[in-house]
């Protein structure tokens, strides 16, 4: 890696998905980023308040993380898959039940109204 | 690539092979800290990373080489391990100490060859192209797809597990498939000859064509089919394509050109430490020759791999002294099993046979001359006996007076060996070598749950196939240490669902959120707890459950009010109350399918699926199902379903009962009440039955004087016929009646509990129940009554709601930034309608195989 790429890397650049008014308190929506099938998870209140994973289930190719439900396993912020219910930690994509699976993750923050992404 | 070993600290230990054994071998490594004391590269031919060849056939049902990968896509970087894919050895360097691939040499200081083995095709004239396909790895089933793909029939030469699983394959690629086998049996090396019958019978009847003590002379253009296959004896069998699976030969080539000793029938020659006459070359699994025997299983491959990394670490390591060959499968769905000495081989063994032709079914139990111990056993048709006669077997348990009880049919299976008939030596999970003992270890070394067994000891977490077994011991043991099992509903509520139900009721409680605060731990909750508590609500309170405090309580089918099916689309069930439709409506729900090109099916429940709308579409679909005067049918809901009902009085000449106006009302009465699991009526107009009342959790059957009331059927997986509760009732006093067994059952159930299993956890049983509900001996029969006029009073459809409130619709988006459908949902078109399409189809095939 050269210096100058490493510059660049330092400096996360966001984009824009999605209105936070699109958000649905304690639950999944999606969003469609740059061809990939994002699911948004918005838990107002909560020590870290959204999280962006893939919304492909790997163990279904279906694409429905967005539409699973959040919990808390030992104290892990999870998203259960709807159709065969395995446990998605949501802050590394790390499945609970097989280590097989795993979902991608994106930083994701709240901005002036507005849910960014990272592109970095 | 560098050509020198890497520097003094840390030794090169090279695997060649990335097959089941060699990833196995590395990940013992890795749990054992090698990383610290070795680099580690590994060597795999083909370009995916290591996948599971047992379950091979799903690769055409639905698994791609992903879900198939047995471990995660930085696996290896992760832990430091150089991971070389698609890079073949071609040479072992003895003298230099160094490999040799098409990208240059690696040096090593120790070796591990894991290089598996190849299909042998026997040599016939004229095999080639598609009259000579195999199945062993991914590329192999791509091979066999595209062949398949402008293909009626095809043929599997060999009928052992392979050949049987080949054969599946094609099956599930629509192909008319043949076995067509050598030997005079199936499965010659499990099977014995009567056995090796009841199987053939069996897979014979599924249509699929077994050809015995037939070898394959040459293939010729054939005339119907692409190619002719000439048997020794003049008989022929045409096909469009052949696939070889006559068994497998170890992968020893590396071996042999490096001058290594080789068996005779093949396989680099190892010792019981899977040392090989070079001292800093060793073999596993398939590829490797112990005392003249190769290992075509996964089992024992895995437990030369678990012996050689720790002894590569200098722990104890037990030596390798042959493995147990017992197998238990699923091929073509029926069940095979083999247990030991299968065939009697050991002097003075005796036997007892069970055979019913009827059905298909076989057992042998083979016991010592003294007639004290199981040798071995074959199973076929019935898979229930196999881990009782395992046990039996591996524990040399002492044999019950009369051991020919142990394979005659019980109903429910051989008589299961007491978790506390096993002693600590017993081997729990054969995959992961876990004993009793280690169980028990490990339970008192704090584990508190079954998943901590699991995670802790690696048991059930191969084939699954000990999971039943290992439940058994873990409950077993904390009973025996005087732990009471815990009941809680999760983390979140040291309560069962009764007790949550209780405090709901008396407390007053409204949201999730009030009763988390007062009662539970957290701020979250779980997909446990959540729709467990939402469910509670709604059976207390009935709110709209697309209320936004409610909405993310439910599980994805009550939150979009239609239910999610494999390919993330969803089915769409209006209410047809008692299955009573007008040609008018009829017509409606054929437009709106038309429409939006749903898949069409009549249920059991005398309604109609609408299958293959997407999130988006729902509403859409629901406003025009509306206008035309439809309600929601809670299809989705742990809440009623539907009340069947025959014609009745009204059209039928033996009906003595208007059963299509009771239907109505009930259906009318109980629509959209929710309970811990689905509710089911039916409703016969006479006692003839036609509604079949009798396997639902409400059945009313008429009689000349009103109506009889059964209570707690269930159809399905577990069947149970409905108890008769009480005899000719008029209309008021029925429906007085269900509404408080029901309202009693939504207090009391557990959670996900249907009427039947409740009712047969009920202590007192049938007459307890009618205690409390007909002579109301617990004072509760009018608080049930208006409890249950309150939940009725406030129904209304979930759908009409959700469609008059565009805060509710926001939800109804497959993405909130983009018009788009789903780009990923893909269907094909069968018999005039749509369906998903084939790599979406999830249908394990294969229970368990080792």
């Amino acid at each position: 890696m050269n210096l100058s790429n490493t510059a660049v890397a330092s400096e996360t650049r966001w984009q824009a998905v999605c209105q936070a008014s699109d958000l649905v308190a304690d639950s999944g929506v999606v969003v469609w980023h740059e061809g990939e099938q994002v699911a948004l998870f918005y838990l107002p209140g909560q020590g870290r308040e959204l999280y962006a994973v893939g919304n492909r289930d790997p163990r279904s190719g279906a694409n429905i993380i967005g539409r699973g439900l959040v919990g808390n396993l030992s104290g892990e912020i999870v998203v259960a898959a709807p159709l065969y219910k395995q446990h998605f930690c949501l802050d590394s994509g790390r499945c609970l039940e097989d280590p097989g699976q795993a979902l991608r993750v994106w930083p994701a923050r709240l901005s002036a109204g507005r849910v960014e992404l990272s592109l970095g | 690539m560098q050509a020198t070993a890497n520097g003094a600290q840390r030794a090169r230990l090279v695997i060649v092979g990335n097959g089941m054994v060699g990833h196995h071998c590395v990940e013992q490594l890795i749990e054992r800290g090698a990383t610290a004391r070795f680099e580690l590269h590994v060597f795999g031919e083909e370009r995916q990373r290591a996948y599971d060849r047992v379950h091979l056939s799903e690769y055409f049902t639905g698994s791609c080489a992903e879900t198939l990968a047995l471990c995660a896509p930085d696996y290896y970087s992760r832990h430091g391990v150089h991971l070389h894919l698609g890079e073949a050895v071609l040479d072992i360097d003895r003298e230099r100490r160094e490999l040799v691939t098409a990208e240059g040499r690696l040096g090593y200081d120790q070796l591990i060859l894991a290089t598996g083995s190849y299909p042998f095709v026997p040599p016939i004239e004229g095999s080639s192209g598609n009259a000579r396909l195999v199945y062993r790895t991914l590329e192999d089933l791509d091979a066999i797809r595209a062949a398949a793909a402008d293909a009626r029939r095809g043929v599997v030469v060999g009928g052992g597990l392979l050949g049987l699983e080949a054969a599946n394959a094609l099956k599930s690629l629509g192909l008319e498939a043949h076995v067509v086998e050598f030997a005079p049996r199936l499965m010659p090396v499990q099977l014995d000859s009567e056995g090796g019958a009841a199987l053939k019978a069996r897979i014979e009847a599924l249509g699929v064509g077994v050809h015995l003590s037939r070898a394959t002379q040459s293939i010729s253009a054939g005339e119907q089919y692409r190619y002719r296959m000439n048997f020794d004896g003049g008989e022929h069998l045409e096909t469009d394509l052949i696939v070889f699976s006559a068994g497998i030969r170890p992968q020893d080539a590396l071996g042999r050109a490096c001058g290594l000793e080789i068996a005779a029938r093949g396989g680099v020659v190892i010792d019981s430490q899977c040392g090989t006459c070079d001292p800093r070359i060793f073999a596993i699994g398939e590829c490797a020759s112990w005392n003249g025997s190769v290992f075509g299983l996964v089992a024992p491959g895995y437990a030369m791999a678990r012996n050689l990394a720790a002894r590569l670490l200098g722990e104890a390591a037990d030596d390798f002294t042959g493995a147990d060959m017992s197998t238990k499968l699923k091929l073509l769905g029926v069940d095979v099993g083999s247990i030991g000495d299968a065939h009697g081989a050991t002097p003075g063994s005796r036997s007892y046979r069970f055979i019913d032709e009827a059905n298909s079914v076989y057992r042998r139990l083979v016991v010592d001359a003294s007639g004290k111990h199981v040798l071995g056993a074959v199973l076929v048709g019935d898979n229930s006996y196999y881990d009782t006669l395992l046990q039996y077997a591996q524990n040399g348990i002492a044999l019950p007076a009369d051991p020919a009880a142990l394979i005659l049919p019980q109903g429910g299976g051989a008589p299961a060996l007491g978790a506390d008939a096993l002693p600590d030596s017993a081997t729990i999970c054969s995959c992961h070598n876990v004993s009793k003992g280690a169980v028990c270890a490990a339970i008192d070394s704090g584990c508190a749950d079954l998943a901590a067994v699991k995670g802790c000891t690696k048991a059930a977490s191969g084939c699954g196939g000990c999971a039943a077994l290992l439940k058994q011991v873990f409950e077993h043991e904390l009973t025996a240490r005087g732990v009471t099992v815990d009941k809680s509903l999760c983390e979140h509520f040291a309560y069962t669902r009764q007790e949550l139900y209780g405090l709901v009721r008396v407390e007053g409680i409204r949201t999730f959120g009030e009763l988390l605060e007062r009662h539970g731990k957290g701020h979250v909750g779980c997909d446990i707890c959540k729709p467990a508590v939402g469910n509670i609500l709604a059976s207390c309170w009935n709110q709209p459950i697309m209320d936004p405090a409610l909405v993310p309580l439910q599980d994805t089918n009550d939150t979009f009010m239609a239910n999610m099916q494999k390919n993330g689309t969803y089915s769409v069930v209006p209410r047809i109350p008692g299955g009573e439709i007008t040609p008018q409506k009829l017509i409606v729900i054929g437009q709106v399918a038309q429409k939006y090109d749903l898949y069409t099916k009549i249920t059991g429940g005398q309604r109609i699926d609408l299958f293959g709308a997407q999130l988006h579409e729902l509403p859409l679909i629901w406003g025009e199902l509306i206008a035309a005067g439809f309600e929601t049918g809670h299809a989705y809901g742990k809440s009623t379903r539907t009340v069947k009902s025959c014609v009745g009085s009204t059209w039928c000449r033996y009906g003595v009962q208007d059963s299509v106006a009771m239907a109505l009302r009930l259906e009318e009465r109980y629509k959209g009440l929710r309970s811990p699991h689905k509710l089911k009526f039916a409703v016969s107009g006479c006692t003839r039955e036609c509604a079949e009342a009798q396997s639902k959790d409400i059945g009313v059957i008429a009689t000349d004087k009103g109506w009889n009331l059964y209570v707690c059927g269930n159809g399905g997986m577990r069947p149970r016929h409905a108890e008769l509760f009480a005899t000719d009732l008029d209309d008021q006093t029925l429906v007085r009646l269900i509404d408080r067994v029901l309202m009693f059952y939504i207090r009391t159930a557990d959670k996900l509990q249907r009427t039947s299993v409740w009712r047969e956890g009920l202590e007192g049983g049938l007459d307890y129940l009618k205690q409390v509900v007909i002579d109301d001996s617990l004072g509760l029969a009018t608080e049930l009554e208006a409890q249950m006029q309150q939940v009725v009073d406030r129904y209304e459809c979930e759908w009409a709601n959700a469609l008059g409130d565009p805060e509710k619709l926001k939800r109804f988006r497959t993405f909130v930034n983009d018009q788009r459908a789903d780009p990923d949902v893909h269907f094909v078109r069968e018999r005039g309608q749509r369906r998903p399409a084939a790599p979406l189809q999830l249908i394990p095939t294969h229970e368990e195989a080792m």
